[in-house]
C-alpha cells in the first residue's frame, strides 16, 4: 500500500464507476437484490482490490494473501462485481446473479466462487470469522505481516455478536485486524437512527479498546491514508467509520432507504416510475464517467 | 455375552465410575502434544468442559471466549479458515444450542474444520435443571448438512472420539455428559467413525429385541440386555456411537435379525437417534421402532438415577418397554 497519486485516485474513481455500472447491470439481470449498499460501498472495495490488497486473481488461494471478509454478504454485488472486474472470473458471469446454478449466490457461499473467504448473509457472525483468521495467523507466524480486513454494515450492529466480537477483538489486541464500517445510516425498515440509534458510534468503540477514525468513505485518498493508519497502529485493533451515501451515484435513488433490498425497477416510485429506473441508474452513471476526466487534476 | 473388548467388570456393584467428558480433556491434552494445527476454545466454562488441561499445557493455543457462544462458533470457522483445527466447547445446551446459526452457516456451510464439543448434554445433567438439560443438541446437528453427529459411551470413547474428530476433516459434533457413568469400553474396543458396534450379543432364543443406545445411557441398555437374556430373551445391545452418518448396514442387520428394535438416548424422541433408526427404516426395512427417551418436554432438578427413572431410561425402564412390546409377538 503507498500514497495515491492524482491519476492513480482519478483511476480508482473511473474503475468504481465501471464497478457501479455492472451493479446495475447485474441487479437489472436479477430482478431482485440489493441495491443501496453496493453503490455506496464500491469506492472502498475498489480501493481495497485495487490498491490495498495483496492479492493474486490468479491464484485466489495464495496462502500470503490479504483476507477480505464480507460480514454484511448482501452487499456482494459490489463483492462480484469487483472481483470479475479484478479478474477472479469473466465479466459475464456476473449477469447470472442470483439465477439457478449459478455460482454467484445470492448470499456469498465460499466453496461456490474463487475470491470468497467466507459465506456470510445471516448478520453479525462476519467480525467473529475475521477476529478468528487474525488468531490463527499470530499462531502460524507472529511476525506476520498480513491483514484481515472486516466489511461491515452498520445495521448490522444491531446483532449481539458483534459487541461479543469487539469485546474479542479489544482483548486480543489484534494489531492485523482491520474493520471498515459502511456507515450509510439505513436498513431495510429505514434509517438505523430510527430503527435502532447507533450514536454515539466512535466512543462506543473507543472504550471496547479500538482504535477508531471517521472518513468521508467516497474519498479515496481518505479512506486510503485511514488504512495506512490503521495498518501502523500496533497496540490495537482498528475500525474505519466510513461514512458513505447509499446508492451512490445515482442522484434518484441516493440516501433513501427503501432503495436498500430492491434493485432498479421495483424501487420506489416518487422520483422516478419503476419502468425508467433501470435506464435512468444507468444513464446516471455513465454521465458520471463521463465527468471524471483525469487531465484536469493537476 | 458381553464382548470381550469391553470392560468385564461392567456388571460389578464397584464397577470403576468416570464422566465422559474427562475422556475429551485428556484426549485433546494428548492431541496438542501430537497434532499442533489443534486449538481449543472455550467460553469461561474450562474446568466443566475439561478443556483446562489443554490450555494449562499450550496457553498460546487456547481462545478464552468468555461468555459468548455465537462468537465463539465464528471465531473457529476464521481459525478452520487458517488451517487450525478448532475444538470449541462448552456446555451442549449454549453451544450449539444458542449458537446454532453460526453453526449452521459460518461452520457448516461454509464447510470447515470445525469440532463442536457439547458437554453437559441429556437429562443426567441433574441438578441443574432443565434449563441446562440438553435434550435437544442431537437434533439439531443432525439436520445440518455436512455435519456429522457421535455420543461416546463412556470416557475411554470419549478420548478415541476426540482423536477420531481430529483426523477426521469436516464439521462435527460430539455430545458429552456431566456426571461419573460406568467405563464400558477398555483400551481394546475399537471405535470408528460412523461405525456401530454390537456390545452384547443375545441368546438364542424364539424372539429378540435388538437395544440401540447413543451415549453414557448405554449403560443402562447393556444392563437391561443382561436381565433380557438371563430371562431367555433374545436381547442384542449396540453402541451407536455415531448418530450422523448412520450406519445403515448394521441397523438394517438388526431389523432382519430381530422381532423388533428399542432405541434409548438421553434426548427429546424427536429428532434423535432412535428418529434417525425409524426414519431409515420406515423405507428400507418396516418394523417395530420404540423410542425410549423424553418425550416432548423438558426436564427438572434430581438426581442422575431419579431422573433416568422418571424419564423411563434406566435399567428396569428399558426392561419394562421391552417386555410390555414382547406380548405382541
Amino acid at each position: 500500500m503507498h500514497y495515491l497519486s492524482d491519476s492513480d485516485v482519478c483511476d480508482l474513481e473511473k474503475k468504481a464507476n465501471a464497478i457501479r455500472q455492472s451493479i446495475i447491470e447485474m441487479l437489472i439481470a436479477a430482478g431482485s437484490g440489493h441495491t443501496a449498499g453496493p453503490l455506496g460501498m464500491a469506492d472502498i472495495f475498489t480501493l481495497l482490490y485495487f490498491h490495498v490488497l495483496r492479492h493474486d486473481p490468479k491464484d485466489p488461494q495464495w496462502i500470503d494473501r490479504d483476507r477480505l471478509i464480507l460480514s454484511n454478504g448482501h452487499i456482494c454485488p459490489v463483492l462480484y462485481a469487483t472481483l470479475a472486474h479484478a479478474g477472479y472470473f469473466k465479466k459475464e458471469e456476473l449477469m447470472t446473479l442470483r439465477k439457478f446454478g449459478s455460482r454467484l449466490q445470492g448470499h456469498p457461499h465460499r466453496e461456490s466462487l474463487p475470491g470468497l473467504e467466507t459465506t456470510s448473509g445471516p448478520l453479525g457472525s462476519g467480525l467473529s470469522q475475521a477476529i478468528g483468521m487474525a488468531l490463527a495467523e499470530r499462531i502460524n507466524n507472529p511476525y506476520s505481516n498480513k491483514y484481515f480486513y472486516c466489511l461491515t454494515g452498520d445495521g448490522e450492529w444491531n446483532e449481539g455478536q458483534m459487541w461479543e466480537a469487539l469485546m474479542l477483538g479489544g482483548k486480543e489486541s489484534l494489531h492485523n485486524l482491520i474493520m471498515i464500517i459502511d456507515r450509510n445510516g439505513i436498513q431495510i425498515d429505514g434509517y438505523t437512527k430510527d430503527v435502532m440509534p447507533l450514536e454515539p458510534l466512535r466512543e462506543k468503540f473507543e472504550s471496547f479498546n479500538w482504535d477508531v477514525q471517521e472518513v468521508d468513505g467516497h474519498n479515496m485518498r481518505a479512506v486510503n491514508d485511514a488504512i495506512g493508519k490503521a495498518q501502523a497502529v500496533y497496540s490495537q485493533p482498528s475500525v474505519i467509520i466510513a461514512h458513505t451515501i447509499p446508492s451512490k451515484g445515482i442522484d434518484l435513488f441516493e440516501r433513501d432507504f427503501r432503495w436498500h433490498g430492491n434493485p432498479p425497477g421495483k424501487g420506489p416510485e416518487d422520483r422516478v416510475p419503476k419502468s425508467r429506473q433501470a435506464a435512468e441508474a444507468l444513464r446516471s452513471l455513465r454521465t458520471l464517467q463521463n465527468n471524471i476526466a483525469c487531465t484536469d487534476i493537476s | 455375552m458381553l464382548k470381550e473388548h469391553l470392560n468385564q467388570k461392567l456388571f460389578d456393584a464397584d464397577v470403576e465410575t468416570i464422566a465422559n467428558r474427562v475422556g475429551y480433556g485428556t484426549g485433546l491434552l494428548a492431541l496438542g502434544e501430537k497434532n499442533e494445527d489443534v486449538v481449543a476454545l472455550c467460553a469461561d466454562l474450562t474446568e466443566s468442559t475439561q478443556t483446562h488441561l489443554f490450555a494449562e499445557k499450550f496457553p498460546e493455543r487456547f481462545i478464552q471466549m468468555g461468555i459468548a457462544e455465537q462468537s465463539m462458533a465464528s471465531v473457529a470457522s476464521g481459525m478452520a479458515a487458517m488451517g487450525k483445527i478448532p475444538f470449541v466447547a462448552s456446555y451442549a445446551m449454549f453451544s450449539p444450542g444458542r449458537s446454532w446459526e453460526q453453526v449452521r452457516t459460518t461452520i457448516a456451510y461454509n464447510n470447515v474444520n470445525v469440532k463442536i464439543i457439547g458437554a453437559h448434554s441429556g437429562i443426567s445433567v441433574g441438578p441443574d435443571g432443565a434449563t441446562h438439560q440438553a435434550l435437544e443438541d442431537i437434533a439439531l446437528m443432525r439436520v445440518v448438512p455436512n455435519m456429522i453427529v457421535v455420543a461416546p459411551c463412556d470416557a475411554l470413547e470419549a478420548d478415541r472420539a476426540t482423536h477420531a474428530l481430529a483426523e477426521y476433516v469436516g464439521p462435527a459434533y460430539m455430545r458429552l455428559a456431566r456426571e461419573k457413568t460406568a467405563v464400558i469400553t477398555t483400551p481394546k474396543t475399537p471405535f470408528v467413525v460412523g461405525k456401530a458396534e454390537v456390545y452384547m450379543e443375545r441368546v438364542d432364543a424364539p424372539h429378540g429385541v435388538a437395544i440401540i443406545a447413543s451415549g453414557t445411557v448405554l449403560v443402562e441398555a447393556l444392563r437391561a440386555g443382561k436381565i433380557l437374556n438371563e430371562k431367555g430373551i433374545g436381547a442384542t445391545v449396540v453402541n451407536m456411537a455415531t448418530i450422523k452418518p448412520l450406519d445403515e448396514a448394521m441397523v438394517l442387520s438388526l431389523a432382519k435379525t430381530h422381532n423388533f428394535i428399542v432405541t434409548v438416548e438421553e434426548h427429546q424422541t424427536a429428532g434423535g437417534m432412535g428418529s434417525a433408526v425409524a426414519e431409515f427404516l420406515s423405507e428400507t426395512h418396516p418394523i417395530k421402532v420404540v423410542r425410549l427417551g423424553v418425550h416432548d418436554m423438558f426436564g427438572q432438578s434430581g438426581t442422575q438415577e431419579e431422573l433416568l427413572a422418571h424419564y423411563n431410561l434406566d435399567t428396569a425402564a428399558i426392561v419394562k418397554a421391552t417386555l410390555t412390546e414382547l406380548v405382541d409377538f
